[in-house]
């Protein structure tokens, strides 16, 4: 890793977090869940670092315990993922769903 | 990194920012959750593809795990009731929380087992930082999560016995929280020196996890959407941690804008409630100060309620916690149409920003039943409606419109309510006079003009309904 790829990735982390700041303005009582549950599905991004991790062992090294590791992290990472995206989907229907009308 | 995978991570990070900007905005909200969800499908196919490409990758178990997880996840999605919505979004948070801080182990004990690996200079600096972090992070949004599900949940069965979730924090915790915080970074920084000792690791994870346990046990159960709001944000920034271990671009974008955006909603929260959000975390709330009753008020029967009702030209209902627990939205529904049909009364519901237990709850439950849109309101819009209101029917709802709140004392001080009490009637449905999550008591119940159902929501409303069909 060099200083520059270091500065680079903190320039990063740096320039999200504002950015982060101003998407989110005024937001209605009733979005404050499914966003707060879409966020939460966003933040499995994990699921790629636990991807990465997983390699490990076609790498050859003799790091069991690492695959094991990454491995309950691609579960779980999913979960949030799937399940954030299906449950926030979900509330988003049936708030959203019956202002057009409805039934 | 080749630049095709570059491209690809920044097209998926465009539709995270796309994804939330629009998640903020009624009418666009469905799109945005898409978006986002497109995101993290380019974001996993670019990962898979790359680790193709550069020579096949450990298959089985990623095809496994991937199968697993997503099963699981859509699963208890598609299952959960509307009421333990709020429960699993605390649920998933903990594990995304726990699957960064996995990553970044997995990281960390192939450098352990195998002392070859293991970088030097700057890199082993920025790894062990960032790992170590990411655990802190990590590991405290798992357990806090976990605890906050049982909190919002209430109770734990243990062997058919229901054990209420505690709440208890005396002043001298928080000392111990930043100790503890004081504690990791030491041992973080232990870790530069000596990267292969496998007890800083432990330490730094059993440290986390009591941190995450400790944080949130000294908040009380109206609190809980804002915690779970910040332990969000938390996860968010343990995965862009994970991503400086990495070295993955993806990852410190979308975990720092979820950071973040996080952050900003849990201060729209905290407003909401009229609280501020250091107020929440270090200042215990409710439970273990709530007043003792002294005085009494007489039950009415639902028959009496039904002579009421007919003859009211306008009704609001209040619901709250009370109703999503004994899950009458429906008969609150079928109430609603035996009025209109039967007396041609107008109905409207008022709906407080923190009624239930996370923000948007009530309408949740509401539209289940096919409550039509228009007839909800928000608390700022509906209370001007009260004084002209014949009757305010509150369900299971006590503290978001106890007027205490308006005196400028007691933990309520300053919470903005729903004016119920100025309606000309007042009926409540309630199980007992027994105080609220603030732990105060309730003025509203002892007035004249409020009439008190005692019992269970859904019964009540059973008596009622069938009550005013037989009038």
């Amino acid at each position: 890793m060099t200083p520059e790829f270091l500065i680079a990735n903190i320039t990063l982390f740096v320039l999200a977090i504002f950015l982060g700041f101003e998407l989110i303005t005024k937001v209605p009582a009733t979005l404050h869940t499914p966003l707060m549950s879409g966020a939460n599905a966003i933040s499995g991004i994990s699921i790629i670092g636990a991807l990465i991790g997983s390699n490990i062992l076609y790498e050859g090294g003799s790091t069991e315990l690492s695959g094991l590791l990454a491995f309950i992290a691609i579960v779980l990472a999913m979960i949030n993922v799937v399940g954030g995206f299906a449950v926030t989907n979900r509330m988003l229907n049936m708030i959203a769903g019956k202002k057009r009308g409805g039934k | 990194m080749e630049d095709w995978v570059s491209v690809g991570y920044l097209i998926s990070a465009s539709l995270f920012i796309f994804g939330l900007k629009k998640l903020g905005h009624p009418r666009t909200a469905p799109y945005g959750n898409q978006l986002g969800a497109l995101g993290m499908f380019v974001a996993v196919i670019t990962t898979v593809l790359s680790m193709h490409l550069a020579g096949g990758a450990e298959w089985t178990l990623i095809v496994a795990g991937m199968i697993i997880g997503s099963s699981i996840g859509y699963w208890m999605a598609v299952k959960v009731e509307m009421t333990g919505m709020p429960e699993l979004v605390a649920l998933f948070n903990g594990f995304g929380g726990a699957a960064s801080a996995l990553v970044a182990l997995s990281e960390v004990t192939k450098y352990i087992n195998d002392a070859n690996t293991l970088p030097t200079g700057l890199e082993l600096t920025v790894t062990m930082v960032a790992a170590g972090l990411s655990a802190l992070v990590g590991w405290m949004t798992l357990t806090g999560s976990l605890l906050a599900m049982y909190k919002l949940k209430g109770g734990v069965e243990i062997f058919g016995k229901w054990l209420r979730t505690p709440t208890w924090g005396p002043p001298w915790l928080n000392i111990v929280k930043v100790l503890l915080v004081v504690a990791v970074l030491v041992l973080i920084f232990m870790s530069i020196e000596d990267p292969t000792n496998v007890q800083y690791l432990w330490g730094i994870i059993a440290i986390s996890c009591l941190l995450g346990i400790i944080l949130v046990l000294p908040i009380g159960g109206a609190d809980m959407p804002v915690v779970v709001s910040l332990l969000n944000s938390l996860s968010g920034i343990a995965a862009a941690f994970t991503g400086f271990i990495i070295g993955n671009s993806v990852l410190i974008i979308a975990g720092s804008l979820v950071g973040a955006s996080g952050l900003i909603l849990t201060f729209i929260m905290c407003k909401a409630m009229n609280r501020t959000l250091p107020d929440v975390l270090f200042k215990s709330f409710g439970g273990s100060e709530k007043q003792s009753l002294t005085r009494t008020k007489v039950g009415s029967d639902a028959e009496e309620v039904a002579m009421m009702v007919d003859g009211a030209q306008k009704i609001i209902i209040v619901p709250g916690y009370g109703m999503a627990v004994s899950q009458c939205q429906h008969q609150v529904k079928e109430f609603a149409d035996l009025l209109e049909e039967k007396f041609d009364t107008e109905v409207k519901y008022a709906i407080h920003p923190v009624a239930g237990r996370m923000p948007g709850h009530m309408n949740v439950l509401l539209a289940e039943a096919n409550v039509p849109y228009e007839q909800l309101i928000e608390m700022d819009e509906i209370n001007s409606e009260f004084p002209e209101c014949d009757m305010a029917v509150v369900i299971g709802a006590n503290d978001t419109c106890n007027p205490a709140a308006r005196s400028g004392e007691g933990p309520l001080a300053g919470m903005p309510i729903i004016d119920a009490d100025k309606a000309r009637t007042v009926v409540i449905i309630k199980r007992s006079l027994s105080v609220g999550y603030a732990g105060v008591d309730n003025d509203l119940f002892y007035e004249d003009k409020t009439m008190m159902l005692f019992g269970d929501g859904k019964k009540m409303m059973n008596e009622l309904n069938t009550a005013i069909k037989d009038l």
